[in-house]
């Protein structure tokens, strides 16, 4: 039986008139497709020299011409040195101390060179006081292979000589009319402050002006009011024993960074003890994240808290205007300042003189040792008065003259847009730029300078600690460093080299010593920052001015900069733009980062599409007028109500890559270079897209992955009650799951020989994200851009899982799940857990490739692509791998990476393996991998590879230590421990044998070689 | 019965041929040798002449025995004089015209006392070699410097001699072609005779049968022989399965070659002869190739190794020359050298212009496969000839091995670990001897089979 039911295919078919529906009837194509026009003109065909028949032809002869040509290997051809230098041998690594200084970030650093070209930056195991070797200074290698350098000098972007240009700018120097500033980073340099010195000698009307792109101003300022001496106290956080801070990233970059290290040391619980630490602050930070206690403040808040804890601790004060909950905080946190004596400390990065000079005070009355003001930290100089009185002489036509070194104010000035213009009044204008930049594009002379990696230096950490840079390359353009310019000059023809040497001369033993160290002990032949204590800052009064409730309307903004890109200054560099921000775990963007309550009441939104990627809502800030528009917002667990976050760096638009122009400027709500504004802020339309690497956000009480418990449960209570071996059933009787009756494969003997194994202490790790860059440069992992990582595709080795709690702490959200009975309450409560606290607690977690005894990849490899080495690591071989895939899905571990397409040499993923200069990073030991295999982390089987090989050419047994990863090597907090467990004595040993030690899903029963530390929290109250 | 005949007999003819041609390939053969043994008696000849003619000079200058001053100038001098041209030091033949030979004597035993003296002549020749003090050598008596001084004042020995030596040896040897050439062509002359003899004999037999009324049997019509192939499915069968395994295999063999460079053997920029180098001279491998020892390359020597030799070593010996290979094309070849490192000969220092030279690398391994020199020459003790074959032979390096994996495969083994006197295997090898109950281990055995221990 026909229906007669009439089916249509558009609402259009039921108008019967529709010409529309008429055409498509009839034609296939709605339009007409232009064949006529392109073959029915006979001419063109005729005149045509290629006829249809000729181009098969051509196709043919060529297809048959490049099979011809494939069959034949290419000639390689092999240029050795005509004369080759002593010290270099092919396939030899050789490494230098020298030392990173970009105004930002000071490390003394270890470079690894091989045929003659940096390739790797490691710790300077020499250095006792470590500046920190972060992701930025790991990456900092690849910037100096950036194609879009300034490659040689110019003048009125005409390039130049040297000669030409030294010889046009001597004679515009010469005949300044007028204020000449000299606007530079701080150097810290003993060797450059005397030079500048007699710079200022040769042109009188010289000022120097130091310009710190994020600056510590009020902290400095407290500092020279109190001890006459323009630098920043010294922490030794490895000392405390209870750390307040208020507003304080001190794990990040704050004070010049690199304190983490002694952070680590005291977190780790040694004799039942570990150190306390109490965290005040708006922003979900790094340090935040790590604290045993957090509380939400505004930067309002965080000044009385600051003065209140004043108050307790030192002035005698017993109350203040705090709301009960937060001053009920305070209180506690001064009883166990008071608790802990000399290892007590009170750290803030509040941007308020009074607020900087309360902490000295409170430390003092403390009696702290963590707190070093003896030997102070000289990394940081800036000035914000004396830069933005010079933007205002330079608008009032008093400057005829500005060099600028190492900064760019036209895009990190708050009012870049005025310095621009005041720019262009002045008659001469000169950067010393190694990019050009938006500075740079402005002035009329630009002095290409080398990457720090291609120059020497001298840098003051504190007042006794030294670091000398060298070079471990020859400049690859045509540059000249700032000082080298300086010299010729100020007419003296030493090189700045000589002129480094000269200066220590008289005041270090040993210079080869000294170079070959890259570090050393001395006093300084030069002083910096030296001035009288002036005592500007009145502390009597400076409590009570931060206890007064500051009027302000609107969001309370804090810029922050976040651990990959920091002041921007390496925004060109894709490995720190893919990798991911360790809390909110998005790579390529800065966002506004707002408590969830503030989000839902200005109605912007976050959500997670189909495709997997994160969506969110953008919106406008204002500050006074300065508008920056279309900022994505980020809801972020943790963020105090009423404030917003916003990270600087990003959002550079001159001298970079079209790819990594991503972000929003911040800078310019950076007014007066104050980090704390209060701005109005309004949703604009539209949706960002993201590129997360981490959707869910919470653990859901899943204690096998992360296993948590506080310091009175872990010294007073029996290991299995907090880290208890997971059991399976075999007979019904209950096993654990390590016992050999309930492992369904039979294992190997695994006592011979070296056997590999990686610990991780997660009370050590502080999720800084060192290793993730580490892994990166060692291993030529690519870089796949922000569309692919959207998509999952990051191809990271190793990832930093951050969890969210969602109750107070993830023993409650432990409890919780176990307490779920019944459909009803698994539907509402497992939602509930899904949602990350208010104020979470936050828990960093490393992972890589678990390197499985029972490794389930390996069993579906169908091309035994994936196998296990005796030595305990699961090994990927590229050149077998036919792209399966079927390793990775039944990874349980999610560690496998897959290429999908060839990165390098790659148009489409143009960065730095796509150009010559960029290849230059590759380690020449690990294979750069192809289209369509699998990879992951390989436990750096070439350096463990190399260790051997070393010890059986020198007829020698290994030593403990000697054995080590990207990671392991880079992480300076210990968190990492890499070794022979075959190796009796080695540390790897008693890790294995501690009670925290756990796997990563154990019940699964892979039986990995990276093993786990259960994280311990310390939740005393005092 | 004529058939059976004519077939025998064809057959015999074949055989006759090839017997004929291997006789006379294998006289050939030895003709060439002896021609090579002439050229080689010219050699001796030439040399013998020379030495006569050096007896005769010797003669008439009465210094001393030249033999005796060769072996003394060779051991102590030859470092840095050449008898006929300027080097380190000046060329020192017609010295004894030039000096006196008391001041020689004294010069020789301790040229800086002559120069502290104030001496004018040695201060002016140590001024002149830009005051490059000469060793003292007391050790020699007055008589062995006259033996060295006879050696030096010996004429030059003409160059035209080695080459009439050279020419007469090859005017020999093509004498030699020419008289196989002659054989063979008498040789292709008598087949062809014995050819046209038979086919006369069986025409003549023909036509005797024919005058003789003998009717020649026609042959029946058979089936072509493709026809009842085609029909034999079978045989087409087990044909067609045949043809397919043959190509199969040979396109088994072609793909499995690809890629594989066994015997590459490209020209170089320079002509390198290992022959010359490692061969004759018996040069270390490592000497060149230090980075062997050390490194995961065995390392080209940079051009500077060259010159620590070749900066006294400027021409070959005569007798380093081969019948491919001349004296001339090898003093090229050293002056190639010379323009790519910068040297000047003449004034003998280096004028800065460098060209680096651009060899073509011979062995390959894809960029997948790590392979560690130091590894296998330090730690395994291997000779660089178990890889790259007789390269103290090759005039022109080849690849010797396939370097495929199952050729590193193999090796891996069937050799045992070098274990003695090295610290790092005392713990292993007393393991994994107990586990497999053996005494030496092979690589295998050591994990040398792994993956991951070349791919990574």
């Amino acid at each position: 039986m026909s229906s007669n039911k009439k089916y249509w295919k558009s609402v259009e078919e039921l108008n019967e008139n529709s010409s529309v529906v008429e055409t498509l009837q009839q034609k296939e194509f709605a339009e007409e497709i232009p064949v006529d026009e392109f073959l029915g003109d006979k001419n063109s065909l005729e005149s045509s020299k290629t006829s249809r028949r000729d181009f098969l032809k051509y196709v043919g002869f060529s297809t048959a011409a490049a099979s011809l040509a494939a069959c034949e290997g290419p000639v390689i051809k092999s240029i050795p040195y005509v004369v080759q230098p002593e010290r270099i041998v092919p396939g030899v690594a050789n490494y230098y101390a020298s030392t990173i200084a970009d105004g930002f970030d000071f490390a003394s650093v270890l470079v690894k060179t091989r045929e003659g070209r940096p390739i790797k930056i490691e710790n300077n195991e020499l250095s006792k006081s470590k500046g920190g070797v972060n992701s930025r200074v790991h990456a900092s290698v690849l910037s100096m292979y950036d194609a879009n350098r300034v490659k040689r000098p110019m003048i009125e972007g005409r390039n130049v000589s040297w000669e030409e240009f030294d010889r046009e700018v001597g004679s515009a120097l010469d005949n300044v009319s007028g204020d000449m500033i000299l606007l530079t980073q701080t150097f810290a340099s003993p060797s450059t402050t005397k030079l500048i010195n007699e710079f200022s000698e040769k042109y009188p009307n010289v000022r120097h002006v130091v310009y710190d792109t994020v600056s510590e101003n009020d902290a400095l300022n407290a500092f020279q009011s109190k001890f006459g001496r323009r630098a920043l106290p010294n922490y030794d956080f490895s000392k405390a024993e209870t750390i307040v801070s208020v507003g304080a990233d001190f794990l990040g970059d704050w004070q010049g960074g690199g304190y983490d290290a002694g952070y680590a040391k005291g977190r780790v619980p040694k004799n039942g003890k570990m150190s306390r630490h109490v965290q005040f602050e708006s922003n979900m930070s790094l340090t935040g994240a790590n604290a045993d206690k957090r509380y939400p403040v505004t930067p309002s808040q965080q000044k009385a808290v600051l003065a209140a804890l004043y108050g307790y601790v030192a002035g005698g004060s017993s109350t203040s205007d705090l709301p009960a909950k937060i001053d009920d905080a305070v209180v506690k946190a001064a009883r166990q300042l008071r608790k802990a004596g000399s290892g007590a400390v009170v750290v803030s990065g509040i941007p308020d003189a009074n607020a900087q000079a309360l902490v000295l005070e409170i430390n003092e009355a403390l009696g702290s040792a963590v707190m070093d003001t003896d030997n102070p930290r000289m990394i940081r100089q800036g000035n914000a008065e004396e830069v933005m009185q010079a933007v205002e002489d330079m608008k009032s036509g008093s400057v005829g003259a500005v060099l600028m070194a190492g900064v760019n104010p036209a895009y990190s000035l708050p009012n870049g847009k005025e310095f621009a213009e005041a720019l262009a009044k002045v008659e001469v204008s000169l950067a010393f730029s190694m990019k050009p930049d938006e500075t740079a594009q402005l002035c009329k002379f630009v002095a290409a300078t080398p990457h720090y990696l291609e120059s020497w230096g001298d840098i003051q950490y504190t007042a006794s600690d030294f670091s000398l840079m060298q070079p471990t390359i020859r400049p690859l353009f045509d540059t000249r460093q700032f000082q080298d310019c300086l010299l010729k000059w100020t007419g003296n023809d030493k090189s700045y080299h000589e002129y480094i040497k000269e200066t220590w001369s008289g005041s270090i033993p040993s210079w080869n010593t000294a170079l070959h160290d890259g570090v050393f002990k001395a006093t300084s032949p030069v002083e910096i920052g030296a001035s009288e204590a002036s005592g500007s800052i009145n502390v009597a009064t400076a409590a009570s001015e931060l206890a007064r409730p500051s009027e302000n309307n609107g969001m309370e903004l804090t810029l922050y900069t976040k651990p990959s890109m920091g002041d921007g200054q390496q925004a060109n560099n894709p490995w720190l733009q893919e990798m991911p921000d360790p809390l909110t775990r998005a790579s390529w963007d800065n966002y506004l980062t707002i408590s969830k309550a503030d989000a839902e009441s200005m109605g912007l939104e976050n959500e997670n599409v189909s495709n997997g990627g994160l969506n969110g809502s953008y919106a406008n800030v204002t500050l006074d007028g300065a508008v920056v528009k279309n900022v994505p917002v980020l809801i972020q667990p943790g963020q105090a109500k009423g404030t917003v976050g916003l990270a600087l760096g990003y959002g550079k638009k001159e001298g970079i890559q079209e790819e990594m122009q991503v972000g929003v400027n911040a800078y310019p709500l950076y007014k007066n270079l104050n980090a704390v504004q209060s701005v109005t802020i309004e949703k604009a339309p539209g949706v960002h897209e993201f590129a997360c690497v981490q959707l869910h956000n919470t653990l859901m009480g899943r204690g096998d992955i992360i296993k948590e418990t506080t310091l009175e449960v872990f010294n007073t209570k029996d290991v299995h009650v907090w880290n208890s071996v997971p059991e399976v059933s075999l007979d019904h009787i209950e096993k654990p799951v390590t016992s050999p009756e309930v492992d369904m494969w039979d294992g190997f003997d695994r006592s011979v020989g070296h056997h590999f194994n990686l610990s991780i202490d997660l009370n050590a790790c502080t999720g800084c994200g060192a290793c993730v860059i580490a892994c990166h440069a060692e291993n030529n992992v690519p870089v796949v851009g922000k569309t692919e990582v959207r998509r999952s595709r990051d191809m990271h080795w190793l990832r930093i899982d951050r969890y969210y709690s969602s109750e107070d702490n993830f023993i409650d959200d432990l409890e919780k799940k176990e307490t779920i009975s019944g459909l009803g309450s698994s539907l509402s409560e497992f939602g509930e857990l899904e949602e990350p606290a208010d104020n979470p607690m936050v828990v960093f977690q490393p992972v890589m490739c678990q390197h499985c005894n029972h490794a389930p990849c390996e069993t579906v490899c169908p091309v035994a692509a994936t196998s296990h080495g005796r030595q305990g690591q699961n090994q990927m071989i590229y050149n077998r791998c036919v792209g399966t895939r079927y390793c990775a899905n039944n990874c349980p571990y999610k560690v496998r990476r897959f290429n999908w397409f060839n990165y390098t040499e790659n148009e489409e993923f143009d960065y730095h393996m796509n150009n010559d200069l960029g290849r230059m990073v590759i380690n020449p030991d690990v294979t750069v991998r192809s289209r369509g295999v699998m990879e992951k982390c390989s436990m750096c089987i070439q350096k463990t590879q190399k260790t051997i090989l070393d010890a059986k050419r020198e007829g020698r047994v290994i030593e403990d230590g000697e054995f080590q990863t990207a990671c392991s090597a880079a992480c300076d907090k210990g968190a990492m421990t890499f070794g022979d467990i075959n190796n009796e004595g080695a540390v790897i040993r008693d890790k294995k044998e501690d009670d925290r030690m756990y796997h990563l899903l154990e019940y699964v029963g892979t039986k990995p070689n990276v093993m786990y530390q259960t994280k311990i929290r310390n939740t005393t109250e005092a | 019965m004529k058939k059976v005949k004519y077939r025998h007999s064809t057959s015999r003819l074949l055989l006759l041929s090839v017997a004929f041609f291997i006789s006379f390939s294998v006289l050939g053969i030895a003709q060439e040798e002896a021609s090579q043994d002439a050229a080689a008696e010219g050699q001796e000849q030439t040399d013998e002449s020379s030495g006569e003619s050096s007896g005769d000079s010797a003669a008439t200058s009465d210094l001393g025995d030249p033999a005796n001053g060769k072996s003394l100038f060779n051991s102590l001098c030859a470092a840095c004089h050449k008898p006929y041209s300027a080097s380190i030091g000046p060329a020192l033949h017609g010295v004894t015209e030039k000096r006196d030979m008391d001041w020689l004597y004294s010069w020789i035993k301790n040229s800086q006392e002559l120069i502290a003296s104030g001496d004018n002549e040695a201060v002016a020749i140590y001024e002149e070699y830009n005051q490059t003090a000469m060793p003292a050598f007391p050790q020699l008596s007055n008589t062995d410097i006259d033996d060295i001084l006879a050696y030096v004042e010996q004429p030059k020995p003409e160059p035209q001699a080695t080459q009439t030596g050279g020419e007469s040896a090859g005017g020999e040897s093509s004498g030699g072609g020419v008289s196989v050439n002659v054989i063979l062509g008498i040789l292709l002359f008598v087949l062809v005779m014995l050819l046209a003899v038979l086919f006369l004999v069986n025409k003549t037999l023909r036509n005797f049968a024919t005058a003789s009324g003998v009717v020649i049997p026609e042959k029946p019509k058979r089936k072509p022989i493709w026809k009842s192939f085609v029909e034999n499915q079978f045989l087409v069968l087990v044909s067609a399965v045949f043809g397919l395994l043959v190509i199969g295999w040979f396109a088994y063999g072609f793909f499995m070659q690809i890629g594989i460079d066994q015997g590459y053997q490209p020209i170089q920029p320079i002509h390198y002869s290992h022959r010359i180098h490692a061969g004759d001279n018996e040069i270390d491998c490592k000497y060149c190739h230090s980075s062997a020892r050390t490194s995961k390359h065995s390392g080209i020597p940079s051009l500077n190794v060259c010159m620590n030799c070749h900066k006294t070593i400027s021409e070959v010996a005569p007798e380093t020359a081969t019948e491919d290979y001349s004296k001339e094309f090898y003093d090229g070849e050293i002056a190639k050298l010379y323009d790519a490192v910068g040297w000047n000969p003449a004034e003998q220092d280096y004028t800065g212009e460098e060209k680096p030279v651009k060899w073509v690398r011979i062995h390959n391994l894809p960029d997948f496969a790590y392979f560690n020199h130091s590894q296998h020459v330090t730690v395994g003790g291997i000779q660089c000839q178990k890889c790259h074959g007789p390269i103290q032979e090759m005039e022109v390096v080849y690849q010797d091995a396939p370097l495929t994996m199952g050729w590193c495969i193999n090796c891996h083994r069937e050799t045992n670990v070098r274990m003695e006197g090295n610290e790092y295997y005392e713990k292993i090898h007393e393991e994994l001897s107990k586990k497999y109950g053996v005494e030496e281990l092979t690589v295998a055995q050591m994990g040398g089979l792994e993956c991951a221990k070349c791919h990574y």
